[in-house]
């Protein structure tokens, strides 16, 4: 088995991308885009009255900053500085050094990691079987028809673009451009440009999800008879997943981001992972969670007394410390800070706009917020506006088997799963799929609560919202976090609307990852190079820790036994048995039939052809020694008869002895320890002597 | 090993002992369901306790407590979702049709495998699919059978029937209706009411009598992935099960002037409200009554669809004249024969048991089983046990050397009196077996390394005199001429020619210039005659002879 990782992603909307190499078979998991880089781009419509001496003002300089300083020493970076272009968009990178016919299978773990597929599927010579849940195949589809309609307000603006190379490229490449600009364009090593490309088409996404088989939780699909693959519950979002993989060599777990309870989705499913012989872990989420990087690396004393700890408990208190419910308390405290801060600037006349776009975070949300709208007695409508609100609205409450068990519960209930249902009919909730609806302007009131993609703040209504409302002191903007830092507000400064920067839970913490391992009990765990510096894994005695890093090939040794093959019974007892003379604890017999690889595993069964002519049934291999006394015997009652010679020849350690046939036709038999050799020039006197060997030696 | 049990779908007959079971009997291994049919058994069970207690007066078998403690147990389960129950017993739900939320059950314990259909529907309805399962490899199918000897043919004849005889009903004042099961049947026809209303511009009332079915049609609403193909692409613009021109019934709207069509439970009139109801409306020529598909014997159901009668006893001696139409509804989500028959060819199953239906017409698709399809079929009777053999495979760690061997093909062509294309490369595997110990399969040049034994080579060997000796030989020239000798005689040898030597297969042939050669019987001379001194293995037994044959029609 080889993994190579291609791209480790940035948190939860670019997630890791690798390629495995497993039983001859190229299995690419997850193909995402990193939709942080169209930051680079200017947002439609841009402000022309912009004027830039207004923003230099604005922001104070640190001087004591080095990096301001430099950048100071270069230029500030202005609005003006981004690309006012038809934008295009960063794939994985090292994914276009793969020949994409030769990747046989596609594992596709969330909706994020199949925005980037059809820039893969547009390659003529692609042919993998592409393999995701019904739900991330129906929220993914979505959430790329989303893109490609928000996209076009860019086409609209900026007219068709027939040009296969972006002309802003070559403008970005001259010396005034601002480094940080350079760097997303170009990459940290100054080779990323060949991953930008052109968004694809509606008819491209369609013709990307036709080659999609959609699969079930826990559903068993084998591909070329070969590997059993399996989706499991991983509890990041609806449809998400971890992979089990089953082949004749042994089995293998990829796990993703995982969340151990979820108030959405379906949680984690640890137990399905468990006791295989490789585990890959791409859940590099622990390493943006604030208390990692504030800490530093977790200290090692206090690891090794967790790992004692670990050791003397049962496996069933590890698996409920791993299921304790602290982290979505957390989270949960989390959304409803998000609702009253909402709740709060209404009551002061101020105007929320909500940038997340991750679904289960947003239908929380919604629904935490009517409630608590509806508690406060306070007359805000609540605007989801977007392409696809009205049908992924409608979906969420269609499909109980991908949420969890609460939400399960309402089903057995007669309850909707997702509360959002009731405020919908009740108009409280409106649903738009663009700004410029023409119902919208009638229903419109603020202050009001909005929902609206693209978190990137580069796309779709939330650019409008945000240059209406954004200096106004008492709106609140409610963000993804980490995009302040970037470029992310840069052309909407100066702002004057609150900003709530939120991130929430994308992947299991760094401290259960001991407790999690132990559980898993898996032979090998490979983890990113990077979060192995964080936290000392090296007293986990159950497994051995490998370590992978981007762009490097890691070659994992086969571990399991030797595999097993079965024959059915009715062609075992077929076989025609040997008893031998020496070893009387054993019995050989000669293979017949077919071997097939069905389900994962070798299988002998009866082939179509089983004539065999007597002439082949003879041994064909032997052991043991020819006494010549007793070939002479043999050879006696068969009418052959013989002397013996003893020859030590060319002073030879090696006893050779030579027996002549004289009598019915001449002959002569070589035998030593490593062999015989029968010479004769008749056939029948030939096969005679060798049918007396036969008899002397076992042979199969 | 507990008992494992799996309930295939909502209807009174397949959950009616539940809680029974688990409450009372006290079983409490595990118990899968589907996601509809967990949601909906608890309001089928609520009301058949309904029914049995406050109606016709029995003792109950459970209460509501035990029917929701017993509901906790239950394990949803997605369709096919693979569940490990334990460590022998795998079980996989499929797709069957029939009513929402009913799948068919592949079981498997160890290398045996089987499917129990359950109730099944081999041809989508106007809400729910056709049953749908992979290509698997079974040990025994277990298959319902109640129409076992029907064959239908399509349904939209018999739909529309339905719906003239409904029509002709109302538009003549009358009241229709309607006796059904809360799920399933009532959902279909209020779909195709609901539709032809809609078209036709009816204006007439369509009522459910209890809130049970208008509350099965909202679990409908939310198990939208779990209805027909033509129903999942509908629901986004409009959810079929959203009926515009459905109304709940009152008790008091027996009696209202007018016409009006009524969905009713139970569906057999066999007590509860539909028979209740029946009563009242069965003497006026007027009214309708549509009976969907099938009633058990002794039931007013039965007896309205086996004659024309025009009395009825009800229950306690209750007689009421009946004058109103009898309707039947002639089709059901039952599958039919061929139905039954195509499941069977599609899984080709090693042996086959039939199931739910009636003695003789399950004779008859049992002789159709074995002879067409050739598969051993059984129709035991209640309580009675048939033993059927399983698969089983005989597992064997495999080295590596074997399967290297074996992943190249190792193609032998023969041509006796036709080309004939042979690949014995398992044939080089051989199987271990030391006692106590598990077995192995290792290639044959591995085998005396597992025995601990020396190899010992058996080969053949004779130096052949091929020409006599003459002025100009040219070694090169002599095992040339050999080379296309052989290769005239046995056509599809593969030769490989080297300065002074030879060699097909195994066999290897070298010009011999020794003066006395071990390998030489004659007492003919080198100076007489070239030889050529052969050696092959025993593999190649009857090819080297051939090719000393050959060599010596050359002297």
């Amino acid at each position: 088995m080889k993994l190579t990782c291609l791209s480790k992603g940035d948190g939860f909307y670019y997630p890791p991308c690798h390629m495995l190499n497993l039983c001859g078979f190229r299995i690419l998991i997850d193909c995402p885009l990193d939709l942080s880089a169209i930051t680079i781009f200017s947002p439609v419509p841009y402000d022309v009255g912009f004027e830039a001496s207004e923003y230099l003002s604005d922001v104070p300089l640190d001087a004591h900053n080095p990096i301001q300083k430099k950048q100071k020493l270069e230029r500030q970076l202005t609005p003006a500085d981004l690309v006012c272009a038809e934008p295009w968009y960063k794939t994985v990178k090292a994914l276009h050094l793969w020949e994409a016919s030769l990747i046989d299978i596609v594992l596709i773990s969330n909706p994020m990691g199949l925005l980037g597929l059809p820039f893969l599927t547009q390659n003529p010579g692609f042919c993998a079987k592409i393999y995701m849940t019904e739900a991330t195949a129906k929220i993914g589809q979505l959430m790329m028809q989303d893109l490609v309609s928000m996209h076009n307000e860019f086409r609209c603006f900026h007219g068709p673009g027939y040009s296969c190379f972006p002309g802003w490229i070559k403008d970005l490449d001259s010396e005034e451009v601002p480094a940080s600009l350079k760097k997303v364009v170009f990459g940290e090593s100054g080779d990323d440009l060949g991953s930008w490309m052109r968004l694809y088409s509606l008819d491209d996404i369609e013709s990307c999800m036709k080659k999609v088989q959609a699969v079930k939780f826990a559903e068993e699909v084998c591909y070329n008879g070969t590997l059993i693959i399996k989706a499991l519950s991983s509890g990041l979002d609806i449809g998400a997943c971890n992979w089990l993989i089953n082949g004749p060599n042994g089995s293998l777990s990829y796990m993703s981001s995982s969340i151990c309870v979820s108030h959405h989705a379906k949680s984690f499913d640890f137990h399905g992972l468990k006791g295989t012989d490789v585990l890959i872990y791409s859940d590099l989420s622990c390493l943006q969670s604030a208390e990692v990087t504030e800490n530093g690396c977790v200290s090692p004393d206090l690891d090794n007394n967790y790992l004692s700890t670990i050791s003397d408990k049962k496996d069933d208190d590890l698996a409920a410390s791993l299921l304790n419910t602290e982290d979505s308390l957390e989270e949960m405290e989390k959304l409803a800070f998000v609702c009253s801060c909402a709740a709060e600037s209404a009551d002061a006349g101020g105007s929320t706009l909500i940038t997340i776009t991750r679904i289960g975070i947003v239908l929380q949300l919604l629904e935490l917020m009517s409630n608590s709208l509806e508690s406060l007695s306070l007359k805000v409508p609540v605007f989801v506006i977007s392409s696809v609100a009205e049908e992924l609205l409608a979906y969420t409450n269609t499909i109980p088997e991908w949420l969890c068990e609460q939400r399960q519960e309402k089903l057995i209930s007669g309850e909707p799963s997702f509360g959002h249902l009731k405020f919908i009919k009740d108009k409280k909730i409106h649903l738009f799929p663009a700004i410029h609806s023409p119902n919208l302007i009638t229903s419109w009131q603020e202050p009001c609560i909005v929902f609206a993609p693209h978190w990137s703040l580069r796309l779709g209504p939330s650019v409008q919202l945000l240059q209406r409302w954004r200096g106004d002191p008492k709106s609140l903007l409610v963000l993804e976090g980490g995009l302040s830092s970037g470029l992310g507000l840069l052309p909407f400064r100066p702002i004057a609307m609150k900003i709530l920067q939120c991130s929430f839970l994308s992947g299991i913490r760094l401290q259960k990852l001991p407790t999690l391992f132990s559980v898993l009990q898996q032979k090998i765990v490979l983890i990113p190079d990077a979060v192995n510096q964080r936290i000392n894994l090296a007293e986990m005695k159950t497994s051995s820790i490998l370590n992978y890093s981007e762009n490097k090939t890691l070659r994992v040794p086969r571990i399991a036994d030797n595999p097993s093959v079965e024959i059915t019974t009715d062609l075992a007892s077929k076989f025609s048995w040997k008893k031998l003379r020496h070893r009387e604890n054993f019995g050989i017999a000669r293979l017949k039939g077919e071997l097939l690889m069905e389900d994962g595993k070798h299988r002998l069964v009866t082939g179509l052809e089983q004539e065999e002519s007597s002439g082949k049934a003879r041994p064909l291999r032997h052991w043991g020694s020819v006494a010549p006394e007793s070939l002479l015997d043999a050879l006696l009652k068969m009418g052959i008869k013989g002397s013996i010679e003893h020859s030590t020849r060319d002073n030879d350690t090696k006893d050779n002895s030579v027996i002549h046939i004289a009598n019915p036709n001449r002959g002569l038999v070589e035998t030593s320890e490593i062999g015989t050799a029968i010479i004769a020039e008749d056939e029948n006197v030939a096969s005679q002597i060798f049918q007396a060997i036969d008899g002397i030696l076992d042979g199969i | 090993m507990g008992y494992n049990c799996v309930c295939r779908n909502s209807h009174m007959d397949h959950v009616g002992a539940l809680p029974y079971f688990t409450e009372v009997c006290g079983y409490n291994g595990p118990i899968y369901m589907s996601y509809p049919t967990k949601a909906l058994s608890p309001l089928m069970l609520e009301d058949y306790r309904r029914v049995m207690v406050d109606r016709r007066g029995e003792e109950e078998l459970f209460t509501t407590t035990h029917i929701a403690n017993c509901m906790k147990k239950v394990i949803a389960i997605d369709l096919k979702q693979t569940i490990q129950v334990d460590e022998d017993l795998q079980i996989r739900a499929y797709y069957a049709g029939h009513v929402l939320g009913a799948v068919m059950v592949y079981a498997k314990v160890g290398d045996a495998a089987i499917v129990y259909t359950g109730d099944y529907n081999m041809t989508t309805d106007r809400h729910l699919g056709a049953a749908k399962i992979d290509r698997l490899q079974l040990d025994l199918l277990i298959s319902e059978s109640t129409y076992a000897t029907t064959i239908r043919g399509s349904k939209y004849p018999r739909e529309r029937e339905f719906l003239q005889a409904v029509h002709k009903c109302v538009a003549g004042g009358g009241k229709a209706l309607i006796p059904s099961f809360a799920l399933g049947r009532a959902q279909e026809l209020c779909m195709l009411l609901d539709d032809y209303w809609e078209r036709m511009n009816i204006k007439v009332p369509i009522y459910f009598s209890s809130g049970l079915t208008i509350q099965a049609n909202m679990y409908y609403k939310m198990l939208i992935s779990w209805t027909s193909q033509n129903v999942k692409e509908k629901h986004n613009t409009h959810n079929p099960f959203d009926f515009k021109n459905v109304k709940d019934f009152d008790r008091s709207l027996i009696h209202a002037p007018g016409p009006c069509v009524l969905f009713a439970t139970p569906g057999m009139l066999c007590a509860g409200f539909s028979l209740e109801v029946f009563k009242h409306w069965a003497p006026s020529p007027l009214n309708l009554v549509a009976l969907p598909g099938y009633s058990v014997a002794g039931t007013v159901g039965h007896k309205l669809m086996a004659g024309k009668p025009t009395t009825v006893d009800l229950y306690n001696g209750t007689k009421v004249d009946v004058r109103c139409k009898i309707h039947q509804v002639a089709f059901s989500p039952h599958t039919d024969a061929k139905g039954i028959m195509d499941l069977t060819k599609f899984l080709s199953p090693k042996n086959v048991v039939l199931v739910h239906g009636e003695k003789p017409s399950m004779m008859t698709l049992k002789e159709k089983i074995t002879s067409e399809l050739d598969i051993p079929c059984f129709v035991p009777a209640n309580g009675e046990t048939v033993s059927v053999a399983s698969t089983t495979f005989v597992k064997a760690k495999a080295s590596d050397m074997f399967l290297k061997s074996c992943s190249s093909p190792n193609f032998k062509f023969s041509n006796s009196s036709q080309l004939r294309v042979t690949d014995q490369r398992t044939a080089d595997g051989v199987l271990v077996i030391e006692k106590s110990k598990k077995a192995k399969i290792v290639h044959q040049d591995e085998v005396s390394e597992v025995l601990h034994e020396k190899n010992h080579v058996v080969c053949l060997a004779y130096c052949c005199p091929v020409k006599a000796k003459g002025e100009s030989d040219n070694d090169v020239d002599l095992i040339k001429q050999l080379s296309t000798k052989i290769s005239e005689i046995m056509s599809g040898a593969q030769i490989h020619e080297a300065e002074n030597s030879l060699q097909v297969g195994s066999f290897k042939g070298a010009v011999c210039l020794k003066e006395k050669c071990m390998h030489r019987t004659e007492i003919i001379s080198c100076s007489e005659a070239v030889f050529l001194c052969c050696n092959w293995s025993v593999a190649d037994l009857e090819l080297g002879w051939e090719i000393i044959n050959v060599m010596k029609l050359n002297l």
